[in-house]
């Protein structure tokens, strides 16, 4: 069998340190030891693109899925999955999780005194189309308090769980909200070592997406690791 | 090497708070149907750099079938996927740190150049206090062609151990991956 195409490796300056101090809870979960370095193999470019189950509509409308309607402000966040090079990633799965406008998420372990919406649990689940486009609508999220240092609080953020077409390209990442005067004070956003690339992190408000009387518009590009270009393509 | 036009997008931790955002059909169970090949139960606890379980991260694995075929465009071998198994699992850890996965063990599949790579799952562990997640693998300590693998070749002969499940029943295999300190589980750059 053919040796297989390898895949781009990490962007180190995009990609954050296992340790980072400012951010507590790694310092005894980020390993000691050097990492080894990882050729890829048949094993890391391939991956679940198949069979994940049935995606529903209601799956990306997160304002719709309980009886009444969630209290906040309502959003529709879209953008599109593509590769370094450009090329669109269609048909992977992508999936979103959130607090609520109050800053409390669902989960039982969540013990910030805001309060829960009845009306909103906060996750979904979409597929890209051909293009690489996806679209959710949902309510903006809050802020909320965390124990990482005194008065630390996370600035609002959506949780993006994406797949892509191989292993390798597995991405966990958060989207934000431009302009969060919390950026500053924030050491999972900080964590991210060049400024520049933590910027891609910030969603931009969008007017064209933005829908009259009902929501406003957020778009969200996300970049996966690409492939190298071959001359044959430029 | 070309410069990419796009900056990757960062990683970020998956949080303390993923579990009801990251609902998976059949989650652990990676048996859908009637599968080909050995039913086994992968199972270990995730260690802190203190020696404590951690009871929120989340695993996930992706393996070929039975067969050694993976279920994805670019595995070109002439072997049949296998409908009644689906190659991707993900579990969460319990309030012990405890991890279960109910699978086929994998076959043998081809790595580089002319070698063979031993019965694998590529795994990957997110978590709380973890910015980007981790790349390791589990072999399988009953597997002839660990000694052959090309990729437990890569790792330092001391440390080959943490990679390598052991048997603890007829059909259990037990490893506990250890973020950080004595027995640190070996973890890749990819």
């Amino acid at each position: 069998m053919a040796d297989v195409i390898p895949y781009n490796r990490e962007e180190k300056s995009a990609q954050p340190p296992s340790l980072y101090m400012p951010y507590k809870s790694t310092e005894f979960r980020a390993p000691k030891q050097p990492l080894v370095i990882l050729p890829h193999t048949l094993s890391e470019v391939t991956g679940p693109v198949y069979g994940h189950g049935r995606v529903l509509p209601i799956d990306a409308d997160l304002t719709k899925q309980h009886a009444g309607e969630p209290l906040g402000e309502r959003i529709v966040v879209s953008g599109k999955v593509l590769d370094e090079n450009g090329r669109p990633v269609s048909n992977t799965l992508v999936e979103v999780w959130q607090c609520n406008a109050a800053g409390r998420y669902i989960h039982a372990r969540d013990q910030h005194p805001a309060p829960l919406d009845p009306n909103f649990s906060g996750a979904g689940r979409v597929v890209t189309d051909a293009e690489g486009n996806y679209k959710f609508t949902t309510i903006k999220p809050g802020a909320y308090p965390w124990r990482n240092h005194p008065n630390a609080w996370r600035p609002a953020h959506i949780h993006f769980s994406l797949f892509g077409p191989s292993f390798i390209n597995r991405l966990v990442t958060q989207m934000y909200f431009p302009g969060d005067p919390l950026f500053a004070f924030d050491p999972i956003y900080q964590g991210i070592p060049d400024v520049k690339a933590r910027e891609r992190m910030v969603s931009r408000f969008d007017m064209d997406t933005t829908v009259p009387e009902w929501a406003l518009g957020y778009k969200f590009d996300i970049v996966l690791r690409g492939r190298n270009a071959t001359p044959m393509e430029d | 090497m070309s410069k990419q036009r796009f900056g990757q997008t960062p990683s970020q931790t998956v949080g303390p708070f993923f579990h009801f955002g990251l609902p998976y059909e059949n989650d652990n169970n990676l048996i859908v149907g009637d599968a080909q090949g050995q039913r086994i139960v992968v199972e270990g606890r995730v260690i802190d750099g203190q020696g404590e379980p951690v009871p929120d991260c989340m695993l996930e694995i992706w393996q070929a079938n039975a067969a050694g075929k993976y279920d994805h465009p670019e595995d070109t071998q002439d072997k049949s996927v296998d409908r009644g198994f689906h190659g991707f699992g993900r579990c969460s850890t319990d309030k012990d740190g405890i991890f279960r996965f109910h699978t086929v063990k994998p076959g043998a599949v081809p790595g580089p150049g002319n070698t063979l790579q031993a019965p694998h799952l590529v795994t990957f562990v997110f978590g709380r206090g973890m910015l980007k997640q981790l790349l390791t693998r589990i072999y399988f300590e009953d597997e002839a062609h660990n000694v052959n693998d090309p990729v437990l070749g890569l790792v330092p002969n001391a440390r080959r151990s943490t990679l390598i499940a052991g048997k603890t029943g007829p059909a259990t295999y037990k490893l506990d991956i250890v973020l950080q300190g004595n027995g640190e589980t070996v973890f890749f750059d990819y």
